[in-house]
């Protein structure tokens, strides 16, 4: 049993390989919105980590993307070449600054989780939004990472392939995690903090270990946009981004992977369907900039699902047992 | 020596003008989370509706009083805006988060940022993206500080600031009252202290909850007209930073303690006009969640707040 | 009773002048006694006693304003809950804890984190020791669900079992982390009093079967008579009488205690 989770991500892998092949041959429209599912699914699947599974409500998991989408783009523009110009080796540095981006976003995830601990709900939320904003700040005052004009120049390494699988992967950690004795100490911290301790269960190690664990998710997200949109700018990762990967995690029921993920498919979509509405000839004048402006349609859509349906679309997913 | 002081006594007197708004801000935090325990997002976006309240109704209101900037006129947008505002907030909070009343905290939290969200976008679809100029409704200028005064006499006050204060002193003078001496005051006290027990001696939650919203938002509304005087452009994002930093304010202050925020709004005010004076403008900013995240690593419950134990 | 006592049994669990004050109150005050290995105790006394105040001392929720607390001879003052769970003390609550999300089998498997021998990468790779591992955590929790007979509910949400149950489950979740001491916080309120007879069985067949000292808060004196072999009681968090069943249920202060005093 234990060796079914490894089979299907092998499958997976597979299966993207395959579909790589076909990927670079569609409309590039297309393949943007599919990229961006991608990159979705990895940024809701590890906040979910977080939130969902312990519980602990981050809404700063943008300042995360940040760190690992800065520290990759500068380590590939500072180092892309160094392993020789043939596209396997700025492909195994491209990999390298992915690796340590995330790696970096993990020790931020460090600091933000540590001081955090003692903090609660409301609190806690609060918090981890000051500090998006200050790795936002920080970012904006550091001349060396283009500080208010952003940061350019690339090269596209990110395609389907390397998209889905560090989704594949990220998916597989997260749920594989969940699933085992070990990971069993997240799901207790998020029920019950004062039984989990009475269980011998170190709370301080599940609520850090999650916060750099996502983190580090988060940055490797962030990395693969650096590398796919070759521009960066500090206002791409501010509240607003937390608050959509928020959404995604809420919408999708936290505590369900697969619904988080069907809700970051969802969510990637969305905009591109209103954008599509808004240009339909019936429609009367004064709604067209409602619809297009997703903002106010995605505030109302919020509000009216926190108040009819709070567990999310899709919380009924996942195991009542969950088996290993 | 003299120079400093005066330096120094400017900064504070800045400081404690802009802390007035935001203690009349910090006070709609604090009240709405002692009686419903979380943290209304959307109230820095109640000051800035309010800031727009004043924008369409100021040139009919003034006009009653012959038109152009003048004392009654001016009192009465102020009172026209607090209305208004407290009865955006009444709706807000009996369409978004009564029907939550007995959710988890954190789904009242995530609403109350998509209202904030709303209001924000809304705003921008109804009023425009372009900041837009608040029409005079009282004339601000520096007053004139005889000689014989002395050196005070080179410090820039301006009617505006005086204004503010004056204006933030008589409303907490009002609210004290309010909270210390009428009924739906000590309803309001007893709900914060323990909901259960106030509905069994027959306080009517709703009507209580109504109100409080009702008496913060209002606050918040003075709040936007008071600061519309003294900077005059406007736009629908305004709420954002100044709501945020009210609420750095009631949090360190103490959340649920009303002298607190008051106390907070000041002590942010001041600190901020320092470090502008002092250090370096564009460091105010960060500052504030400096604060913040300092108050609740270092001590939760606030200046004068007290700590809530779980019960194990 | 014929066979002449033995050495007494090693103090397992020992308090010495604990003090536990918040603000100006003081919840316990001077506290003193000792838990010997094996031995099953109950800690009584009148609402607001501070009973539970001492379970909390003793598990480290609370750190004491004053004295001392040791456990197996070493000092347990100052370390958290979880590592004091790991010496060996594991406690049920008075108001069920049970994790609300999960189901019977996952709720005691959560128990068993603390003995795990592999790590964060073998829970990832899935390798021949994380198979090993998970089998035998799998044995433990269903042969201790089999015991107490939860077996069949195994897969069913924890909040789906009846109240008698869901205790139940909670004592079979402690026992999960192999304690020497389990403490358990008012295990019968909410019963009726056939489950109270089962109660107190199935508190003297763990503590045999498992080789446990067990310290019980308990209000109902029927079940406390019935089962402890040694009673302390608690009057304002002083210890007024401490001894067997008969002597405290004679004990003049105890009476007071509950009852006031006599009119002369």
């Amino acid at each position: 049993m234990a060796t079914r989770a490894k089979t299907l991500l092998a499958t997976t892998l597979l299966a993207c390989a395959v579909l790589s092949i076909f990927a670079g041959k569609i409309n590039p429209y297309y393949y943007d919105i599919l990229i961006s599912i991608g990159i979705n699914i990895i940024l809701a699947t590890s906040l979910n980590l977080v939130n969902g599974y312990t519980g602990q409500f981050s809404l700063g998991h943008a300042g995360f993307m940040a760190v690992g989408a800065y520290a990759s783009a500068w380590l590939s523009l500072t180092f892309g070449y160094i392993l020789g110009t043939h596209s396997a080796a700025t492909t195994a540095t491209f990999l390298g600054a992915l690796t340590v981006g995330g790696l970096i976003a993990g020790l931020a995830g460090l600091a933000v989780g540590i001081p955090s601990l003692r903090l609660r709900g409301d609190y806690l939320a609060i918090v981890t939004l000051g500090f998006n904003e200050i790795i936002k700040g920080v970012i904006q005052n550091a001349e060396p990472l283009g500080a208010q004009r952003g940061l350019g120049g690339m090269m596209q390494h990110t395609n389907f392939f390397w998209t889905f699988t560090f989704a594949a992967l990220t998916v597989y950690v997260v749920l594989t995690l969940v699933h085992s004795t070990y990971g069993s100490g997240f799901l207790a911290v998020r029920d019950d903090e004062i039984a989990a301790e009475a269980m011998g269960i170190n709370t301080t190690k599940y609520k850090v270990l999650a916060f750099v664990i996502g983190a580090f998710f988060a940055g490797v997200a962030g990395g693969l946009y650096a590398h796919f949109k070759q521009f960066v700018h500090p206002e791409g990762f501010n509240f607003l981004r937390s608050v959509d990967i928020v959404v995604m995690v809420i919408l999708g029921g936290m505590g369900s992977t697969i619904g988080v993920c069907i809700a970051a498919v969802l969510l990637t979509i969305l905009p591109e369907v209103l954008r599509a509405l808004a240009h339909l000839p019936w429609l009367p004048e004064w709604l067209r900039p409602i619809v297009e402006n997703r903002m106010i349609l995605y505030s109302l859509l919020l509000i009216i699902l926190m108040i009819a349906r709070p567990q999310g679309l899709f919380s009924g997913i996942g195991l009542k047992r969950q088996k290993t | 020596m003299a120079d400093q002081l005066l330096e120094f006594a400017q900064q504070l007197i800045n400081g404690l003008a802009q802390g007035s708004i935001y203690a009349l801000i910090a006070l709609g935090y604090t009240m709405v989370f002692g009686v419903l325990r979380f943290i209304n997002f959307a109230h820095g976006d109640v000051f800035m509706l309010g800031a727009f309240a004043g924008l369409y109704t100021a040139p009919k209101l003034l006009a009653l009083f012959g038109g152009g900037p003048s004392l009654p006129g001016a009192t009465a947008v102020l009172l026209v805006a607090m209305l208004i505002c407290a009865a955006i907030g009444i709706l807000i909070e009996k369409l978004c988060y009564r029907p939550l009343r007995d959710r988890p905290r954190l789904t009242v939290l995530i609403t109350a940022i998509g209202v904030s969200l709303f209001l924000e976008n809304a705003g921008q679809y109804a009023f425009g993206v372009d900041p837009q100029s608040f029409p005079e409704i009282i004339v601000d200028r520096a007053i004139e500080i005889p000689e014989t005064w002395g050196a005070i006499s080179a410090l820039t006050i301006t009617i505006g600031q005086i204004l503010v204060v004056g204006v933030t002193l008589f409303l907490l003078l009002v609210l004290r009252f309010v909270v210390l001496h009428t009924r739906l005051g000590m309803a309001m006290r007893a709900l914060s202290f323990n909901p259960v027990a106030a509905s069994l001696m027959g306080v009517n939650t709703d009507v209580v909850i109504s109100f409080t919203f009702g008496l913060g938002s209002a606050l918040a509304g003075a709040a936007g007209i008071l600061t519309s005087i003294q900077q005059p452009s406007i736009d629908p994002l305004m709420g954002i930073n100044i709501g945020l930093k009210a609420f750095v304010a009631a949090v360190l202050g103490g959340i649920g303690n009303i002298p607190g925020a008051a106390l907070g709004g000041i002590l942010i005010g001041v600190l901020e006009a320092l470090v502008v004076g002092y250090i370096n403008p564009t460091y105010r900013d960060a500052l504030v969640f400096a604060v913040l995240i300092l108050i609740l690593i270092v001590k939760p419950s606030g200046l004068l707040g007290k700590t809530e134990r779980e019960k194990v | 009773m014929s066979a002449p006592p033995g050495p007494p049994p090693p103090a397992l669990l020992r308090l010495e002048g604990c003090t536990m004050q918040f603000g100006g109150l003081k919840c316990v005050s001077d506290l003193s006694f000792t838990i010997p290995e094996g031995s099953l105790t109950g800690l009584i006394g009148p609402n607001g006693a501070g009973k539970t105040t001492v379970f909390n001392l003793i598990t480290g929720v609370y750190r004491p304003t004053a004295g001392k607390i040791s456990f197996a001879s070493k000092s347990v003052v100052g370390h958290r809950p979880y590592r004091i769970t790991s010496r060996g003390i594991a406690r049920t609550f008075q108001n069920i804890r049970l994790f609300g999300s999960l189901s019977v089998f996952d709720n005691v498997r959560t128990a068993c984190n603390m003995h795990l021998r592999h790590g964060i990468s073998h829970a990832l790779l899935r390798g021949p020791k994380f198979a090993t591992e998970n089998a035998e955590t799998e044995a433990t929790v269903t042969e201790l669900l089999d015991i107490f007979g939860l077996n069949a509910v195994r897969d069913e949400p924890c909040r789906s079992l009846p109240y008698g149950d869901q205790r139940r489950l909670e004592i079979v979740r402690a026992l999960a982390t192999r304690p020497k001491l389990l403490l358990l916080d008012e295990p019968a309120a909410g019963m009726n009093p056939t489950e109270k007879i089962e109660l107190m069985n199935l508190i003297r067949f763990t503590k045999e079967k498992f080789h446990l000292a067990v310290l019980l808060v308990e209000h109902d004196m029927k079940v406390v008579m019935g089962i402890c072999e040694r009673i302390i009681v608690l009057d304002y968090g002083k210890k007024i009488a401490e001894g067997t069943p008969a002597e405290v249920r004679a004990n003049p202060a105890v009476i007071a205690a509950y009852l006031g005093k006599e009119k002369p």
